[in-house]
């Protein structure tokens, strides 16, 4: 039993490490979709945060060695709004089938992160020399059992994406922004009645979508990645996911995202985990994915999903 | 200062279309204006551009005396104008409170308390009964509507604009609705009623300004006009508000409905122990408020909703267990009541929508292979007999064809069909009064020759007009079955609508 | 008539425009635009073999923008090609290496089948959870692309490798796609029997589409799938038939790339030809013809991206690039329709003036 409660100590800050981007990405895309905009792209956006953070240490963690992953992390942030506009117009503006955008943005972020990471160095990979350095939360990380949990051997990052997490709640359920933004997903023409500027909510929610995935990213190099290597691995489809079996709602999102973290992290420290050992690696492997299946099937039924989402608003109608 | 509101020479295009042409409609304070006109006649563009949804190309717009620009609908709000859609714009997962507030928030945070305590005291005041903290979705479709009111009440309008309020409402409810807007004159506002009615508008409007295809055909006082008049001005010719019908015997039963429940989309009983027959020769109509079971009956009997319990007979073999096509086959015509998402494919042309139930049998397909040319001759020929009117004949793509001609062209496949049972729904919604009075002939030429005809109709003029007997519906119940001969008055069946049964009437 | 015209114009705007954010690119990075383009053009004709080459990488292509193509019409999105490449391709070789005794006809024809059911059931499955339980076809085909990755990871990996780390063994000669005349003739290009499958692929896909029942049905299914239910068609079956058949079509994509173009499979690799066919799918306009033309484009863009490469310095994923930004703007056409119906106002203005037509 102490055992088990060890190994589950020693890879609980791989799995969080693991959920961290995912529920970030995830969360970007509740603020996409609950505006109405579907944000396929959020895999290429992750890919965006991921190079630009990843460019960014390397170029000053020589220099400014204490603030180089800090800016990092702002410049990744930056990096994915700005990639973000490329769907936003589309979508909005020339209401383009938002699945094609988003696929666009996928291989468009694919590309030319390798594209301008090869006339950086060489292979295309850019490697960073020291990630965040864990650090145990004084106090709580004293209490027994959740102490070494959840409060020992934590990135600082985790802490801010769940401040994040905390005001999006905040934000989307207590205040009038979140109240209007939440109505263009819904019934957009009601919001343009009732005098709320339908365009501009949804280039606002789907700016926040590429920010927070490309925070996500950024995450992602500073904590456990440690080099760019042109690929997030499809864990900007799984923030997907994580998106359909939360609901569309935060708790759920946080929920979902959680799961998928810990499914991941055992797939792949299956060789450490002596109970595992026995289990075939390839079922190990794909346990996450098919279980994304199985979680989708569940979920996908009875659809709690903004009613609006995906359609291209028209004022100029009948 | 006698007028509240002045919109003068007002135009406004739309690709191919002159939906206002050179308008002038003036509101006087205290009254209500009715604007009276057919479907698309520009009544709800003019008003959009009054409320700020649209902008126009040309004119000028007096609020009050003063020039204004509209720019939006909270630049509307700000001047005292709101507008009660006919489209309700509620978000049905919010609360009543979330809706009404939505835009005039009070602050970055919501206080829902305090805003749902003034809904409460205005809705008091108006006599309007209202929670504030229902779902939408749980209330009613008058209650709704009556959300819709508050929501301009509540960001101080002096002017409110109706836009065909009365189409969802039971003849009750619109008694009701005429009491509010008595109330709401006696509080000051001025109210412009839109709409098709002409009854509606000899009951509560003051004046009335009739525009017809974009322009104004002129304003009159309602008390000294009388219904023809207005009607003709609405159509610009005489119209015959009766249709020729020589009466029938009606033969053998066609299509028999016994006992049948059927589950709506909430997951509640749609229609419940309902039973029913046609027969051949007479046309059936089902007359009822929208929402009251008619959709789920026409689509329990047609295939596109499970039936829970009871059985659909055609001439004598149940078919509620059979598929869609069985049941095309077993011979069901449905001309469908919304044509563009059910009755046709906008992207396939005419001869491909002409073959859509019968694009798999002989000759129009043999072994898996369509037969193109049989399926353009078949095209051409209903074209022609039907009137459809289409710029490249079978080759049109549906989109390309006006809103009558799509319908015709529906009419035309299903009647081509040759069926024993023909079911219609809502056949002339949207239509010119040319369409109407043509598909209105083709149906009764149909019962003619022997077919039986279910018509369900939100029109109750239509259902008057068409129907040899009438079964009346509410809340998924079969209240009252009549035989339509001149004993029918109109009010037992509005009463019936709202669920009175014919002896507990008064 | 002006209809037609519109596709192609959006198509080809679009590739104008590619090209050029690729030039803008290309200077960005320091590089020279023209001799960029010159290298990269010129690489995929420059020699009978390099052209070979050009339709041999198209092969591939072909199918799986066919495969993305057909889902499209029925109003679905496949974006799960790579992975029934994959499976196809998995299917293919295990036939090859472990039935090599048989005679050349039998065991490509068995190779072909494996491919083509490997590649249909790995369709089929997001199919059926589209079909039955709503689930969104984009998400459960990306997880169906993972889970293959592994799925030949493995198979491959623990089974097949005779020795190597991260391929499969190479396939004996009866088994492969190639053949040692045309290889010879072509002076060692990798074009094979796969552009015949592909060619056919192109020539059925287009029967069906247009000629037979199951292709109204499916194309009524793609266009309005209410007035589809309200017609008697099973839309839950063409639904599954659909993305069986795009399936399939990914999966011969699979036979062709590893069992033609190159001689084995290596593993780790999710394989770019499946998200290529989306942007082949769309610049042709999910037409059959046009799909295959514009894999012909792509094959010819990527037949030279290396010899552009080896002579300019700018990285090969130019390519990728230019062909990313192609399908963004293939997505807003409505864009170019937008400057293409200006230019055609603009020239009727010209007319106008130049016969001294009306005033302003």
């Amino acid at each position: 039993m102490k055992d088990m409660l060890d190994i589950i100590v020693n890879i609980f800050p791989y799995a969080i490490a693991f959920t961290v981007p995912l529920l970030i990405t995830a969360l970007g895309g509740l603020y996409s979709e609950r505006s109405g905009v579907v944000n396929i792209g959020l895999e290429g956006l992750m890919v965006v945060g991921f190079f630009a953070g990843a460019v960014t240490i390397k170029a000053l963690e020589v220099a400014i060695p204490n603030f180089s992953i800090v800016i990092g992390l702002v410049v990744g942030t930056v990096a994915g709004v700005i990639f973000s506009l490329l769907h936003a117009f589309a979508s909005i503006n020339l209401r383009a089938d938002q699945v094609i955008s988003g696929t666009a943005i996928n291989m468009l972020a694919g590309a030319l992160t390798v594209f301008l990471a090869r006339t950086i160095t060489g292979s295309g990979n850019i490697g960073i020399r020291l990630g965040i350095v864990r650090w145990d939360v004084p106090l709580l990380s004293k209490i027994p059992v959740i102490g070494p949990l959840f409060f020992s051997n934590t990135y600082y990052t985790t802490w801010i994406v769940l401040i994040i997490w905390g005001l999006s709640w905040f934000l989307l359920y207590k205040t009038s922004f979140g109240l209007r933004l939440r109505a263009c997903g819904e019934h957009p023409h009601a919001a343009a009645s009732a005098g709320v500027n339908v365009i501009r909510m949804r280039y606002i929610g789907v700016m926040f979508s590429g920010g927070l995935a490309g925070l996500g990213g950024a995450v992602m190099i500073a904590t456990y990645a440690g080099e760019f290597n042109g690929t997030v691995a499809g864990l900007g489809f799984l923030a997907l996911a994580a998106l359909i079996f939360g609901q569309w709602k935060p708790l759920g999102i946080l929920g979902a995202a959680f799961f998928f973290g810990f499914a991941r992290t055992i797939a792949n420290a299956s060789q450490v985990i002596p109970q595992f050992e026995s289990f075939p690696p390839l079922v190990l492997k794909i346990f996450p994915y098919v279980v994304t299946l199985i979680a989708l099937v569940l979920f996908s039924k009875s659809s709690k999903a903004p009613k609006a989402s995906g359609q291209p608003f028209d004022l100029s109608g009948k | 200062m006698e007028y509240i509101v002045e919109m003068l020479g007002i135009r406004k295009e739309f690709p191919g279309v002159l939906a206002n042409d050179d308008v002038t409609v003036r509101l006087k304070k205290g009254e209500i204006l009715a604007l009276l006109g057919e479907n698309g006649a520009g009544k709800s563009t003019l008003m959009s551009i009054l409320f700020g949804l649209f902008h126009m190309d040309k004119g000028k717009i007096k609020v009050r005396g003063k020039e204004v620009t509209i720019h939006n609908p909270n630049d509307a709000n700000d001047l005292g104008i709101g507008m009660v859609h006919q489209h309700f714009q509620l978000v049905q997962t919010f609360t009543v409170t979330e809706n009404i507030i939505m835009g005039v928030e009070d602050g970055f945070v919501l206080d829902r308390k305090k805003a749902g305590k003034k809904i409460k005291e205005l809705s008091v005041q108006y006599g309007l009964n209202i929670n504030p903290d229902e779902k939408i979705e749980d209330i009613s479709v008058g209650m709704q509507q009556r959300v819709e009111i508050l929501k301009m009440l509540y960001r101080n309008a002096e002017v409110l604009i109706f836009d065909e309020p009365t189409a969802v409402l039971t003849p009750q409810e619109i008694h009701e609705l005429m009491g509010i807007m008595k109330n709401l004159l006696k509080e000051g506002k001025s109210i412009i009623l839109i709409t098709h009615k002409l009854k509606e508008i000899k009951e509560i409007a003051d004046r009335c300004t009739v525009i017809r295809r974009g322009k104004v055909i002129g304003t009159v006082e309602v008390e000294g006009t009388s219904t023809q008049q207005m009607a003709d001005m609405m159509v610009g010719r005489e119209v015959s508000f009766t249709v020729d019908k020589e009466d029938r015997e009606a033969g053998d039963v066609v299509l028999e409905i016994d006992d049948l429940s059927v589950l709506n989309n909430r997951k509640t009983m749609g229609l419940k122990n309902f039973s029913l027959n046609v027969k051949r020769g007479e046309i059936m109509g089902i007359a009822g408020v929208e929402g009251n079971g008619q959709t789920e009956l026409v689509e329990a009997i047609t295939g596109l909703r499970k039936v829970e319990s009871g059985s659909v007979r055609i001439l004598g073999r149940d078919i509620a267990k059979d598929s869609i096509r069985k049941r095309n086959e077993a011979g069901i015509a449905h001309i469908p009541e919304d044509r563009q998402k059910f009755g046709l494919v906008m992207d396939y042309s005419l001869s491909e929508n002409f073959a859509l139930k019968s694009y798999y049998q002989k000759p129009y397909s043999k072994n898996g292979l369509l037969n193109q040319e049989v399926m353009d001759n078949h095209a051409d020929k209903i074209i022609k007999d039907f009137d459809v009117r289409a710029g490249r004949g079978s080759k049109s793509p549906a989109y390309a064809l006006s809103g009558g001609n799509q319908q015709k062209a529906i009419l035309g496949r299903e009647i081509d069909l040759d069926t024993d049972l023909l079911i219609a729904v809502q056949p002339t919604r949207g239509l010119d009064v040319g369409a109407i009075e043509y598909i209105h002939k083709r149906l009764v030429e149909q019962r003619d020759a022997g077919k039986a005809v279910l018509l369900v109709s939100l029109e109750l003029d239509e259902i008057l007009d068409l129907s040899d007997r009438i079964a009346v519906v509410n809340s998924g119940e079969l209240i009252d079955l009549v035989v339509n001969n001149d004993d029918i008055d109109e009010n037992d069946i509005g009463l019936m609508m709202a669920g009175v049964k014919r002896g507990e009437q008064q | 008539m002006k209809k037609d015209y519109t596709g192609i114009v959006k198509s080809l705007g679009a590739v104008l425009l590619g090209l050029i954010a690729g030039a803008i690119l290309m200077v960005a990075i320091g590089a020279n635009p023209f001799k960029g383009f010159f290298f990269l053009f010129r690489g995929g004709i420059q020699s009978i073999e390099r052209f070979g080459n050009v339709f041999a990488i198209a092969t591939t292509l072909i199918l799986t923008g066919l495969s993305v193509a057909f889902a499209f019409r029925t109003g679905l999105f496949n974006i799960g090609a790579a992975g029934q490449m994959l499976i196809g391709g998995l299917c293919a070789t295990v036939v090859g290496l472990s039935f090599d005794s048989l005679p050349r006809i039998i065991l490509l024809l068995f190779m072909f089948v494996a491919a083509l059911l490997g590649g249909a059931i790995w369709g089929i499955i997001p199919g059926l959870l589209k079909a039955r339980f709503n689930v969104h076809e984009v998400v459960a085909t990306i997880m169906m692309n993972w889970i293959a990755y592994w799925v030949v990871y493995y198979t491959i990996g623990n089974y097949f490798t005779a020795g190597l780390e991260t391929e499969s063994a190479t396939l004996p000669a009866v088994a492969q796609l190639r053949l040692p005349w045309l290889t010879k003739l072509l002076n060692g290009s990798y074009l094979n029997l796969g552009i015949v499958i592909s060619v056919l692929a192109v020539i059925v896909i287009k029967f069906i589409l247009d000629r037979t029942t199951l292709g109204y049905e499916l194309k009524a299914v793609g266009f309005n799938r209410h007035a589809a239910r309200y017609a008697g068609i099973k839309v839950n079956r063409s639904i599954i038939m659909s993305m069986m058949i795009a399936g399939g079509l990914a999966g011969l994509a699979g036979l062709t790339y590893y069992t033609g173009y190159s001689t084995n499979i290596q593993i780790g690799i999710l394989p770019n030809q499946g998200f290529d066919g989306i942007a082949v799918a769309l610049l042709g306009a999910t037409s059959p013809w046009g799909v295959f033309f514009s894999a012909s484009f792509f094959g010819l863009l990527h037949a030279g991206k290396g010899f552009m490469s080896a002579n300019t310095g700018i990285p090969p994923q130019i390519s990728d690039t230019i062909i990313a930004i192609i399908i963004y703007f293939t997505a807003t056409s409505l864009f170019i329709e937008k400057l293409w119906k200006k230019f055609k106002a603009g020239r009727a203005e010209k007319k106008k003036i130049s016969t001294g037509g009306d005033e302003q």
